[in-house]
């Protein structure tokens, strides 16, 4: 069963079609690179694909759940990383963590362990997340998909912002959880680590997705 | 059953302490909304030239009208905590029943409205000379009229949350909804406050009313608006 199946999906932003009929099919175990320029679609087909927009043509399916039917369903299952960090910056990122953990009903006991394997410092845990610099912010926003261990990784340019160790330490993150048989998603607009990560590259242009680049 | 309504309960704990101590943290009720409600106290004394009978009669409407302003203040910050950052997205992909985060906000800035009803309280009794009569009056009529302040704002907080200006909309919209809040509070006080012979514990039941109401539509409309925004 496909992790990610979308056929002719559409997605209006308003009046605009942000996607205009498009195909894409993701595996379990698969890290899929979705390239292409400002404006292509990519942010919209990965929230598209998080349940977070309502599909207004074409059919769409994420995890068995169908998208036109029940996307709330798939919401529990993914993890997202968008543009911002979905983080309350007055809250230190133990207490964002644990606040995601017990509403997503993961035990929050990971919390500690998952910040350490990020590399947030543990002088900083308790620390308001505003006062974190953006790069650790970005951290510990992806420390918040690990804690929940998603079926779907959905990932917004997840290498920017990050130093080098960081980069390295997302990529890791990455093929781990792919090789424990998740789907990922990367959207980006440029080359960088996230071509080595791929195993399959498709484009964007438009709001539709092109032939496998790779 | 019983489980499932742990769950929620559960959740609406979660949200209600996540706002509050964000609310603690940022100090918005602590630092802004408390000073400006005592000031406008003290300058509805000024305006009405400190005339004591007409600040006495006065004082239940002038108390409420105060704890109205707080509410614009408090909805207006309860909404730009979920909008800063995306940071409202967690709770969507959290999967949780938009009614508890519905009712875990609404919880959270009853609280702090509560927190001014009860320093404003003692304010219009040092400031305009109030007293008070019934005191289970109007702790009961305060616990009913900010919860249903609070129930009104967090759901029409919501409806303007996606939009561009919420901050100017919010009360335009806000305002007349909440007018019957306003009424029942300030007639329930003149009964507690002794200015007025009417029968407070009626109007306390229509406060409950409004509550209950507005307390059922946010917990149904509040996850298509949270869609929305």
């Amino acid at each position: 069963m496909s992790a990610v199946r979308l056929a002719g999906a559409v997605v209006l932003l308003g009046r605009f079609p942000a996607l205009a009929g498009a195909d894409l099919s993701v595996d379990p175990g698969e890290v899929v690179l979705v390239r292409g320029p400002n404006g292509a679609g990519k942010s919209t087909l990965l929230h598209l694909c998080a349940g977070l927009l309502p599909l207004s043509e074409g059919r769409g399916e994420v995890l068995g759940c169908d998208l036109g039917a029940d996307r709330a369903a798939v919401r529990r299952r993914v993890g997202l990383l968008g543009h911002d960090t979905a983080l309350y910056g007055e809250l230190s990122p133990a207490e964002n963590l644990d606040l995601w953990a017990r509403a997503s009903r993961v035990d929050a006991a990971v919390v500690p362990g998952v910040l350490g394997r990020l590399g947030v410092p543990e002088r900083l845990w308790a620390v308001p997340s505003t006062r974190l610099s953006a790069g650790q912010r970005r951290r510990v926003a992806l420390a918040a998909i690990v804690v929940r261990r998603p079926e779907l990784w959905l990932l917004d340019e997840p290498h920017a912002g990050l130093d080098g160790e960081g980069r390295a330490l997302v990529s890791g993150l990455l093929s781990e959880a792919a090789s424990a048989g998740a789907a990922v998603v990367l959207a980006s607009h440029e080359t960088g680590p996230a071509d080595d990560l791929a195993t399959r590259m498709v484009t964007m242009a438009g709001g539709t997705v092109g032939v496998d680049a790779v | 059953m019983w489980r499932d309504l742990r769950l929620l309960a559960g959740d609406v704990g979660l949200v209600a302490a996540k706002d509050l101590r964000i609310e603690w943290r940022a100090r918005t009720t602590l630092g802004q909304v408390l000073p400006f409600a005592l000031l406008v106290l003290v300058l509805f004394g000024f305006a009405l030239n400190a005339n004591r009978p007409t600040l006495e009669l006065a004082t239940p409407g002038l108390l409420w009208m105060t704890v109205l302003f707080a509410t614009v203040v408090a909805v207006q910050r309860s909404v730009a905590v979920e909008s800063t950052d995306g940071a409202g997205r967690m709770l969507l992909l959290s999967g949780m029943a938009p009614a508890a985060a519905f009712a875990g906000k609404a919880l959270a800035v009853a609280v702090q409205l509560l927190a001014v009803a009860a320093v404003l309280l003692p304010g219009v009794v040092l400031l305009y000379g109030a007293g008070i009569e019934s005191l289970p009056l109007a702790v009961v009529a305060s616990l009913a009229a900010t919860a249903g302040l609070a129930a009104a704002g967090s759901l029409l907080g919501a409806v303007v949350a996606g939009v561009r200006a919420h901050q100017t909309v919010l009360p335009i919209l806000l305002l007349p909804v909440v007018a019957p809040v306003l009424i029942a509070a300030t007639r329930a006080f003149e009964d507690a406050l002794g200015t007025a012979a009417v029968n407070g514990w009626s109007w306390v039941g229509l406060l409950a009313g409004f509550t209950v109401v507005n307390v059922a539509l946010g917990a149904v409309a509040y996850g298509p608006l949270m869609e929305e925004a």
